[in-house]
């Protein structure tokens, strides 16, 4: 029910409605994957090869004969697994961290946000670049390389709100009441930081879809021959002249899906009324 | 003459997605010129409203929806925007309660002056006028002064300036908008002194909004009392204080804490109920569901604003009866709680030579250059005893380290030399090093409703904790004594599933209380608990608060810069300047001569609510040291108005004690400050029993 109201007041708006949808729909597709598609993403049929989007092929195939359509669809899935489980982990410790560090203050916070804030002078790409180069491209690196990316900046998002609200009286009032740590921590302040929280989250989530995008263009992401989008692009742009349907359509997936979570987080940020706490 | 201001049937409403919510409704009004207009009303009454409505400065959703709001006779929302800044620039002045943000930052005082007075630049022309301007709201020191940013200026400066800026014209109305709420009794008084003189030199009309009626009966000549949007009462201010026809008013009037009225001798009377919100107004008279004789007609017919004999107008279907003497709006006083505590009583709570001295934090190059680490003495060297089943009230400027004291007090911050003795045991510094038996024993109650309850916990979910954490219950346990605090504090056990949110301040502040009475401790610590609330609201917290010590015998360490609050609850009274106790008796005592001088200036500071009460006027000067830097000898010599002699700026003053528990630290022997000081608060209140006969005989004289 209160789901409900929920998804009701992110369709207030148009722009968050639009959001909401394409990113609904883009889940519904990574959720079905196999079940709709009508190709492997992996099969190449050699006398399909760089076939223009038809009722067949959809999308197209590309200069191997493998059905873009399907690739997209697939690799929506790996693109919503890593960035979804590369976001969990991130927004997980950097809570953590921030609520520990910033509401016992101190020494601690100021060697672990010092320490955050070297990490974030770097570009997420750079620094994602120079991890990959020491432990090698595959599906784990990219997960740790968005772990550590996006912890310092969730942890800064937490602190900002730990720090409104550690003086106010009521957490004076649960410490004179004799609470431990755990529970001044999760039950008196995180109820608090949760609408920023979220709202991060869902910004979180798609810088890392671009994130990964963007290695795997390079080439130190995901690895060939999975159906990643980055790596789709990148394949496709020598052929672009042959076979642009190719190129386009993981591009598009890629712009469409980014912009739309971002028009929802900003729906969020209006729903759950950010903004005011940070 | 035509009047200054004139409303005629003025409706302002919010609009509020698609409604229209009036937030003043059906008000006709008039200030005459040289008039002082006060208009008195709780929160939620509309008087801020009122008073932007007049500045023509509504926030955008708000919209003057019916009625004419004329100054000198002209409508000032026909006014196009240029002749409106010009109406602004000379003829009406606003006032604010904050004056921070209406001063520019980035100026100092001066140029900003100079601005108001039409001038450019800072000139040579213009420095001598802002000199005189800055003079005349008696602020010393001009030069300084207008060289200054704001926010280097004091509270009490900041609105000396805002008035100065308000009297660069020759503004034929003044609005002045609660602009003494936020300053201490002593810096209060000297603002009202200031413009009542301005108003004598001037002959200006001065709209006075402020929800105190003591401020307002010292001030101004009329009064109207405005309730949920709409006038109730309008009367010269005389009658209304002494014959109220209006009951909202009686209850006001009643609900009012005053200095030298004690819980011993009487219960306050609060008003019960709530104020209607705008979008649920009842259809007959929207006092009726808390009006004590409300009778049919008041639920179904809504009262019209009478003008009756005497230049009064009032908004009440029985006022005739009122008049008459035939019917009291007076509640049933309820019975003054058995205080069972009259002797002395063994020790709660002592504090023995408390020091608190916050380090002032060195540049590096200070730090280097072996500059002298400073500090602010915020507490240095408090020795107070707090008995149980007592109450002892703590009084204060701002800046004079009570806040520190509750905080030292409770463990938030560590105490830096000297002793917190709870129970004849000595209490770690940090609240984290207390054990659980210690923290059951000691509770606070905080200052503001809206910080001290968890806005994503519910009622039950708060309250359930200290029984879980401090008595050890269990889960079901916790959850079925709940119910039962929540009757102590009068509340329906129901409010156990609501949030915070959904409770207005008051409510909100008796389950603070009932937080802090779950564990029953022995002692508890109040820091401006009723402060922030309306007086009807005010009363009934206060009347609660000491039904629950006569029943729970729980000594109260009261922590407040309202003298009238402290006085009425409190058995002693403790006043502290700068870290420091001046004064500590029996509240009887130290509400009669002798007192220390800083007390009587404090005292003398309260407005009587009664606005024909004689009081010596008696005005502390400048401003509290910095407690960096304390006066040598008696650290109240600078402002005090009885300094003997060198001595006071050289020695530190003794102890002296009357022998009956009233010690004053003064070098003035307490012979000759009895001789000194008159009694500031007679026997005869208000309040007092023959009053109701009053009221009708001062109708007949109309």
């Amino acid at each position: 029910m209160a789901l409900w109201r929920f998804l009701r007041s992110l369709y207030n708006r148009p722009s968050s409605a639009f959001g909401t949808t394409v990113v609904l729909l883009f889940l519904l597709l990574a959720l079905l994957g196999p079940l709709i598609t009508p190709f492997s993403a992996t099969e190449q049929i050699f006398q399909d090869a760089r076939q223009p989007p038809s009722l067949a092929h959809w999308f197209g195939t590309d200069r191997l004969g493998r059905d873009v359509f399907s690739r997209v669809v697939i690799g929506a899935r790996d693109i919503f697994t890593l960035a979804g489980l590369g976001t969990v982990i991130a927004v997980a410790v950097g809570t953590l961290i921030g609520l520990l560090s910033s509401y016992l203050g101190g020494l601690l916070e100021e060697i672990t946000f010092r320490f955050f804030d070297s990490l974030l002078a770097m570009p997420a790409l750079l620094l994602a670049l120079l991890l990959l180069g020491t432990v090698g491209p595959s599906r784990n690196s990219v997960l740790l390389v968005i772990a550590i990316a996006y912890t310092p900046i969730v942890a800064r998002v937490v602190r900002s709100v730990v720090l409104g609200t550690k003086t106010k009286d009521y957490i004076a009032a649960a410490r004179m009441q004799g609470e431990r740590l755990p529970f001044i921590l999760f039950r008196e302040i995180f109820p608090s930081v949760l609408p920023a929280l979220a709202v991060e989250a869902a910004l979180r989530f798609s810088y890392a879809i671009f994130l990964i995008a963007s290695l795997g263009f390079l080439g130190v992401g995901v690895q060939p021959p999975r159906p990643d989008w980055g790596l789709m692009v990148n394949e496709a742009r020598n052929y672009v002249a042959l076979t642009p349907w190719s190129l386009y359509f993981p591009a598009a997936a890629i712009s469409l899906l980014v912009v739309a979570m971002n028009l929802m987080a900003d729906g969020l940020k209006r729903v759950l009324q950010v903004g005011e706490t940070l | 003459m035509t009047a200054v201001l004139e409303l005629k049937g003025l409706e302002v409403a919010y609009r509020q997605g698609r409604h229209l919510l009036p937030a003043v409704r059906d008000i006709d009004l008039q200030v005459e010129p040289g008039q002082t207009y006060g208009l008195v009303g709780e929160s939620g009454s509309g008087k801020s409203t009122l008073a932007l409505a007049v500045m023509n400065t509504l926030p955008t959703n708000g919209l003057v929806t019916a009625g004419v709001i004329q100054v000198s006779g002209t409508d000032i929302y026909e006014l196009d925007a240029a002749r409106l800044r010009t109406l602004w620039r000379e003829n009406l002045k606003l006032v604010p309660q904050n004056p921070l943000p209406s001063l520019n930052p980035s100026h100092t005082v001066g140029r900003q002056l100079a601005e108001a007075l039409g001038f450019q630049r800072v000139s040579s022309t213009s420095t001598p006028r802002v000199h005189q301007l800055l003079a005349r709201v008696r602020l010393g020191d001009v030069e300084r002064v207008a060289g200054s940013y704001p926010h280097q200026l004091s509270g009490g400066m900041q609105q000396r300036v805002m008035i100065a800026m308000a009297l660069a014209g020759t503004p034929k109305l003044l609005v002045l908008d609660e602009p003494t709420t936020n300053l201490d009794v002593t810096t209060e008084a000297a603002i009202l002194d200031l413009v009542r003189e301005l108003v004598r030199e001037q002959g200006t009309a001065v709209l006075y909004v402020s929800h105190s009626l003591g401020v307002v009966s010292q001030l101004c000549d009329r009064v109207a009392v405005l309730y949920a949007g709409e006038l109730m009462e309008d009367a010269p201010v005389g009658k209304l204080y002494h014959s109220p026809l209006h009951p909202y008013t009686r209850g006001l009037l009643d609900s009012i804490p005053q200095v030298g009225l004690d819980k011993t001798r009487a219960s306050l009377r609060p008003i019960p109920g709530q104020i209607p919100s705008a979008a649920l107004l009842p259809n007959g008279c929207i006092f009726a569901e808390r009006c004590p004789i409300a009778i049919d007609i008041c639920f179904t017919d809504r009262p019209h604003l009478e003008a009756i004999p005497a230049g009064r107008r009032v908004r009440c279907h029985r006022w005739r009866e009122i008049a008459g003497g035939a019917v009291t709006a007076r509640q049933q006083q309820p019975a003054p709680p058995q205080s069972p505590v009259s002797r002395e009583r063994p020790a709660v709570l002592e504090l023995k030579k408390l020091h608190k001295h916050f380090e002032v934090r060195r540049s590096l190059p200070e730090a280097l250059t072996g500059v002298a680490r400073r500090y602010v003495r915020a507490l240095d060297g408090i020795d107070l005893t707090v008995q149980r089943g007592r109450t002892l009230g703590l009084v204060g400027e701002s800046g004079s380290g009570k806040s520190t004291l509750s905080k030292t007090v409770i463990g938030l911050v560590a105490a830096s030399r000297g002793e917190v003795i709870l129970l004849d045991i000595p209490l770690a510094r940090n609240l984290a090093e207390r054990d659980r038996a210690t923290l059951r024993h000691l509770q606070m109650v905080f200052q503001s409703s809206e910080e001290a309850l968890n806005p994503y916990r519910s009622v039950g979910q708060t309250l359930r904790r200290p029984f879980q954490r401090l008595q050890g219950l269990g889960r079901a346990q916790a959850d079925a004594r709940v119910a039962d605090l929540l009757r102590a504090v009068k509340l329906d056990p129901s409010y156990a599933g609501r949030r915070p949110s959904q409770l207005s301040g008051g409510e909100r502040q008796r389950v603070a209380i009932a937080r802090a009475f779950a564990a029953q401790p022995d002692l508890l610590l109040f820091d401006e608990s009723v402060s922030g609330l309306d007086v009807s609201v005010q009363a009934a917290i206060l009347n609660l608060l000491s039904d629950l010590q006569a029943q729970y015998l729980t000594a109260y360490l009261f922590i407040s810069h309202d003298l009238s609050v402290v006085s009425y609850l409190a058995d002693d009274i403790a006043v502290i300047y700068l870290g420091l106790l001046m004064e500590l008796g029996p509240t009887a005592s130290v509400l009669e001569p002798p007192y220390h001088p800083y007390t009587e200036a404090l005292l003398t500071a309260v407005p009587p609510v009664d606005p024909f009460a004689e009081r010596p006027v008696l005005r502390l000067q400048g401003e509290v040291p910095s407690a960096v830097d304390i006066p040598s000898g008696c650290r109240f010599h600078t402002r005090c108005t009885r300094v003997l002699g060198d001595i006071c700026r050289t020695q530190e003053p003794p102890w002296q004690d009357d022998g009956r528990g009233h010690r004053i630290y003064c070098h003035i022997p307490l012979e000759e400050l009895t001789a000194l000081q008159t009694h500031l608060f007679g026997r005869r209140t208000i309040r007092d029993e023959d009053e109701d006969a009053d009221t009708s005989r001062g109708i007949a004289n109309d």
